[in-house]
C-alpha cells in the first residue's frame, strides 16, 4: 500500500490538471496526475501534425461512417478526419439528453488542451460583481484584485500574445507581442472605433500562441495554423508542451494514464478524504491511492460525477452534495450567429502566413451607465478578414482554364464575425448521475437537463443586429446577419456544477475551490465558475488553479489539511 | 485554427454546401449498411477526364494528372448518403446521353472542344436548377420555422435532390485544390511560413498561399 501513497492526487490532466500538477510538484510534494485516457507524447504522438491535404484519404471531410459513429461530434466542428484521434469516441461514452446537449470531450494526457481555441481573455469586476449587482444565483467570492496576480502568473507561464487596450470590461495581461491585423481588419477596426467614439473596441486576439520565445520553449509559432492536430513546434500552451515537462522537471511527478477515478473516499472519521478509488480503463482492475490533497480537475461535469460518486453512505446525492447545488447551474457560452459580407477596395493587399488567431471585439453591452436592454450581461464577437480561397463561387466563371487560373488566385476580401454571449447561471439546468443506465466499466452515466432561456434568447437578437450595424458601419458590403441556432454545450466552454461562494447552504466550494464538507478536496476545472461571463474561460482555470495550489500547499504546511 | 476556419475547410467547393458528409444532408439516407455500387476503371477514367474539362492542364498540371477521378469515387464511397450516391451514378449516364444528344458522340470519344461545350451548358442548367433548389430550401427553413413556433409538423416537405453535375464540379474543384498538384502548382504552397504580416502588396494573378490545412 506504501507505493501507492502521495502528498496529492490531481484528477486529469487537462488544462487545470496539467496547471495543478505542475504547481504541486515545484512546491515539493510527490503527486500522482491520474488520466482516465491514454496517453499522447508530446510531438511524437502528433501524428496528423505535419500531414498535407492530400494524404488524408478524403481531405479531411467526414465521411458517413464518421457521422454514425459520433452522434454527438458530429453536430460541430471537431467531427472531421484531421483530428479525430483526440476527440473521444461518443458510443464508448454515453450520456443521456433530455434535453439536447453537446459534450464534446478529449480523454487522453493534455485533454483539451491539444485542441482548446486558445483564446485567453481575463474575467474582470464587471464579471466577479455581476451576479451581486443582479440580484441572481449566489455572488462570487473573489474579486479582481485577489486574482489579477495570478492571472499575470498564468500569462506569463502559457505565453499569452496580445494588445493591452486599457478596457475597463476586460483588463489587460502580461502580454508577449501582439499579432498583426491584416490591412481590413486594421481598416474595420478603425471605423468602429470612430463611428461609435471609441465605446465600441476591435482588438487583435489574445491567444496562447508564442510571437517570441519563452523560457523552456525556444521556438515560437510559425503561423501554420494547425494547432489542433498538436503542434511539433509547441508553438501553442498544451498540458504537453507547458505544465507537463514542468511537472516531470522536478521529479515529483508521477503520471498515470488509463486511470478513471471512480470516486474520492472519504473518511469519516477525520472528515477528510483520504484519497481515491480508481478504475484501470484496460484491465478493469479496482486500485486505490491514498493522499493528504485531491485536486479534481477531470472536466466540468466529470469532476462534479466523480463527487456525486462518493460518500453517498453519508449524502446521498455525493460529497459536496449539501448544498443542494452539486449539478446544478450547468453553463456554456451560446454562439453560432454573426455577420458578414465583403470589402471593397483592398485587391492590392494581402497576408503572409496563416495566423491561429483572429480579432475580437469585447463585450459593449450593459456596460455601468449604459442603456438597458431587455436582457443582462453581454458579449463578444471573435472574427477575421479575409481573402477568399479556391472554394469560393466563381458565378461569372464556369469550367476550365479561365475557372482555374481565378480560383488560383486570392478573391474578394470577407469580413466575419460570430457572437460569443454570456450565458446566466439557473439552478434548473442540472446534470444527474442516471439510476439506470450505466457505461462499459459499469460507472452510472450522467443525464443533462439544460437549456438556454429567455435572456439568452433576448441577447442572440442584439448579438446579430449589432454584427450587423456594426460591419455596415465599417463600410462592409453585402452585410448578412446569421443566427444558426446552438445548442448547450456547443460553446465547448462546460461551466458550473459546483460552484464557489461564500455560504456552505449555497455553494459547493468556497474561495479557495475546497469542498466545504471536505476541506482536502479541490475542485479548480470550470465546475466552481459562478457565472460564465462572456469570454473564453481556460486562463481563468489556470489562474484559479495556480492560486489553489498554493493556497493548499501552505495550508498543508501549517498542518491544517 | 478557429471554428469558422475549420469549417470553411471542410464546406464549400462552390459555395454551396458541400455535399456528403456535412451537417445538412439533403434526402434520407437510406441503408447503410448496403455496400456502395462499385466504380469500374471506365469510370474512375471518363470521371478524370470530366475533371480534366473542368480544370485542365494549362502551364500547371490538370485535375486528371492530379488523380481527381480516383478521388471522385472514394469521396461518393465513403461521404456521400444513399441518395447522393445513386445521383451521382446515375448522372455519369446523364451525362454521357447529353453529349450523345449534343454531340452525336459519347463523352469519352468527344474531343476537348466538345467536351467544354458540353459542360459549360450544363453547368449553366445546373446553376439555374441550384438556385432553384436554394430557394425551396429557404422557403422549408422558414415553414420549420413557423412549425416549430406552432409546434406543428407541416415542415416535413421534401427537398429538391442534389444535382449531378453540382457533385461533379464540387469533387472536380475540391479535389483537385486539395491534391499535392494542384497546391503545389496552381497554389502557392508554403506549410511553415515561420511568421505573419498582416499586410503585403499583392498584384493581380498572383497565386494564393495555401498551406497544410
Amino acid at each position: 500500500m506504501a507505493n501507492n501513497t502521495y502528498d496529492a492526487i490531481v484528477v486529469g490532466s487537462g488544462i487545470s490538471g496539467g496547471w495543478a500538477a505542475k504547481e504541486l510538484t515545484e512546491k515539493g510534494l510527490k503527486v500522482l496526475l491520474l488520466e482516465r485516457g491514454h496517453h499522447i507524447e508530446h510531438v511524437k504522438d502528433y501524428v496528423e501534425s505535419n500531414k498535407p491535404s492530400w494524404e488524408y484519404p478524403h481531405r479531411g471531410s467526414r465521411t458517413q461512417k464518421m457521422i454514425e459513429e459520433y452522434p454527438v461530434l458530429k453536430r460541430d466542428y471537431p467531427l472531421n478526419e484531421r483530428n479525430l484521434s483526440f476527440w473521444t469516441v461518443d458510443k464508448d461514452n454515453p450520456y443521456v439528453e433530455k434535453k439536447p446537449f453537446g459534450w464534446f470531450r478529449g480523454y487522453h494526457t493534455g485533454g483539451r488542451s491539444l485542441m482548446w481555441g486558445r483564446q485567453s481573455y481575463r474575467l474582470g469586476d464587471l464579471d466577479f460583481e455581476a451576479n451581486a449587482k443582479d440580484g441572481i444565483a449566489i455572488d462570487w467570492p473573489i474579486r479582481y484584485k485577489e486574482i489579477a496576480p495570478w492571472y499575470d502568473y498564468a500569462e506569463t507561464f502559457a505565453g499569452i500574445s496580445g494588445s493591452k487596450e486599457g478596457l475597463p470590461q476586460l483588463p489587460d495581461g502580461q502580454f508577449l507581442p501582439p499579432m498583426e491585423m491584416n490591412i481590413v481588419e486594421q481598416t474595420v477596426a478603425a471605423r468602429i472605433k470612430e463611428h461609435y467614439n471609441n465605446k465600441r473596441t476591435m482588438i487583435i486576439g489574445r491567444v496562447a500562441n508564442l510571437t517570441q520565445a519563452i523560457p523552456g520553449r525556444p521556438t515560437p509559432c510559425q503561423f501554420r495554423n494547425i494547432c489542433s492536430n498538436g503542434c511539433p513546434f509547441g508553438g501553442y500552451f498544451s498540458t504537453q508542451s507547458s505544465t507537463l515537462p514542468a511537472a516531470n522537471a522536478t521529479g515529483n511527478l508521477t503520471l498515470r494514464t488509463f486511470s478513471i477515478v471512480t470516486e474520492v473516499v472519504y473518511d469519516k472519521n477525520t472528515k477528510k478524504a483520504k484519497g481515491v478509488k480508481v478504475l484501470d480503463a484496460r484491465t478493469n482492475e479496482a486500485l486505490e491511492f491514498n493522499s493528504k490533497i485531491v485536486f479534481l480537475c477531470a472536466s466540468t461535469f466529470n469532476s462534479t460525477a466523480i463527487l456525486m460518486r462518493s460518500a453517498t453512505d453519508i449524502w446521498p446525492d455525493g460529497l459536496g452534495s449539501s448544498s443542494g447545488e452539486l449539478g446544478h447551474n450547468v453553463m456554456d457560452h451560446h454562439l453560432k450567429l454573426g455577420a458578414s459580407g465583403y470589402m471593397d477596395g483592398f485587391d492590392d493587399k494581402y497576408y503572409y502566413g496563416f495566423r491561429p488567431n483572429g480579432i475580437y471585439i469585447p463585450r459593449f453591452r450593459n456596460l455601468p451607465g449604459d442603456e438597458k436592454r431587455n436582457y443582462i450581461r453581454g458579449f463578444g464577437y471573435q472574427g477575421s478578414g479575409s481573402r477568399q480561397s479556391w472554394s469560393r463561387q466563381v458565378a461569372e466563371l464556369s469550367i476550365g482554364a479561365d475557372l482555374k487560373e481565378a480560383l488560383g488566385q486570392p478573391g474578394k476580401w470577407n469580413m466575419g464575425i460570430g457572437g460569443f454571449g454570456e450565458m446566466l447561471p439557473y439552478h434548473d439546468n442540472k446534470i444527474t448521475l442516471s439510476k439506470d443506465k450505466k457505461d462499459k466499466w459499469n460507472i452510472p452515466v450522467l443525464e443533462f437537463d439544460v437549456e438556454f432561456k429567455e435572456n439568452e434568447i433576448n441577447m442572440r437578437k442584439d448579438i446579430v443586429a449589432d454584427a450587423v450595424e456594426m460591419l455596415e458601419a465599417a463600410g462592409v458590403r453585402d452585410v448578412k446577419g446569421h443566427d444558426d441556432g446552438c445548442e448547450p454545450g456547443w460553446g465547448i466552454h462546460e461551466m458550473g456544477t459546483a460552484r464557489m461562494g461564500r455560504d456552505p447552504k449555497t455553494s459547493v466550494l468556497n474561495s479557495n475551490n475546497q469542498v466545504w464538507d471536505c476541506q482536502n478536496v479541490f475542485v479548480t476545472d470550470g465546475s466552481f465558475m459562478t457565472s460564465a461571463s462572456c469570454v473564453n474561460p481556460s486562463l481563468t482555470y489556470m489562474a484559479m488553479t495556480a492560486r489553489a495550489a498554493d493556497f493548499a500547499v501552505k495550508e498543508l504546511k501549517k498542518g491544517n489539511l | 485554427m478557429n471554428r469558422r476556419e475549420l469549417l470553411k475547410m471542410v464546406a464549400a467547393a462552390t459555395g454551396a454546401a458541400m455535399i456528403g458528409g456535412e451537417f445538412l444532408l439533403s434526402g434520407c439516407k437510406g441503408n447503410p449498411d448496403s455496400a456502395p455500387v462499385a466504380f469500374t476503371q471506365e469510370n474512375i477514367a471518363f470521371l478524370d477526364e470530366v475533371a480534366e474539362t473542368i480544370i485542365p492542364q494549362t502551364d500547371t498540371a490538370g485535375a486528371k494528372a492530379a488523380g481527381v477521378g480516383r478521388f471522385m469515387t472514394v469521396m461518393v464511397n465513403d461521404c456521400y448518403s444513399k441518395d447522393d450516391q445513386e445521383i451521382f451514378h446515375k448522372g455519369m449516364n446523364m451525362l454521357d446521353d447529353e453529349c450523345k444528344k449534343m454531340h452525336n458522340v459519347e463523352f469519352m470519344k468527344a474531343t476537348p472542344e466538345q467536351r467544354k461545350q458540353l459542360l459549360i451548358a450544363v453547368d449553366k442548367e445546373t446553376n439555374a436548377y441550384v438556385k432553384k433548389q436554394a430557394d425551396e430550401e429557404n422557403i422549408q427553413k422558414e415553414k420549420e420555422k413557423r412549425g416549430q413556433e406552432r409546434n406543428t409538423n407541416d415542415f416535413k416537405s421534401q427537398t429538391m435532390p442534389n444535382h449531378y453535375f453540382q457533385q461533379l464540379k464540387q469533387l472536380a474543384i475540391f479535389g483537385y485544390f486539395t491534391s499535392e498538384k494542384g497546391r503545389t502548382e496552381a497554389l502557392r504552397y508554403v506549410p511553415v511560413p515561420g511568421k505573419y504580416q498582416g499586410v503585403i502588396d499583392y498584384k493581380q494573378g498572383e497565386k494564393a498561399f495555401v498551406g497544410l490545412t
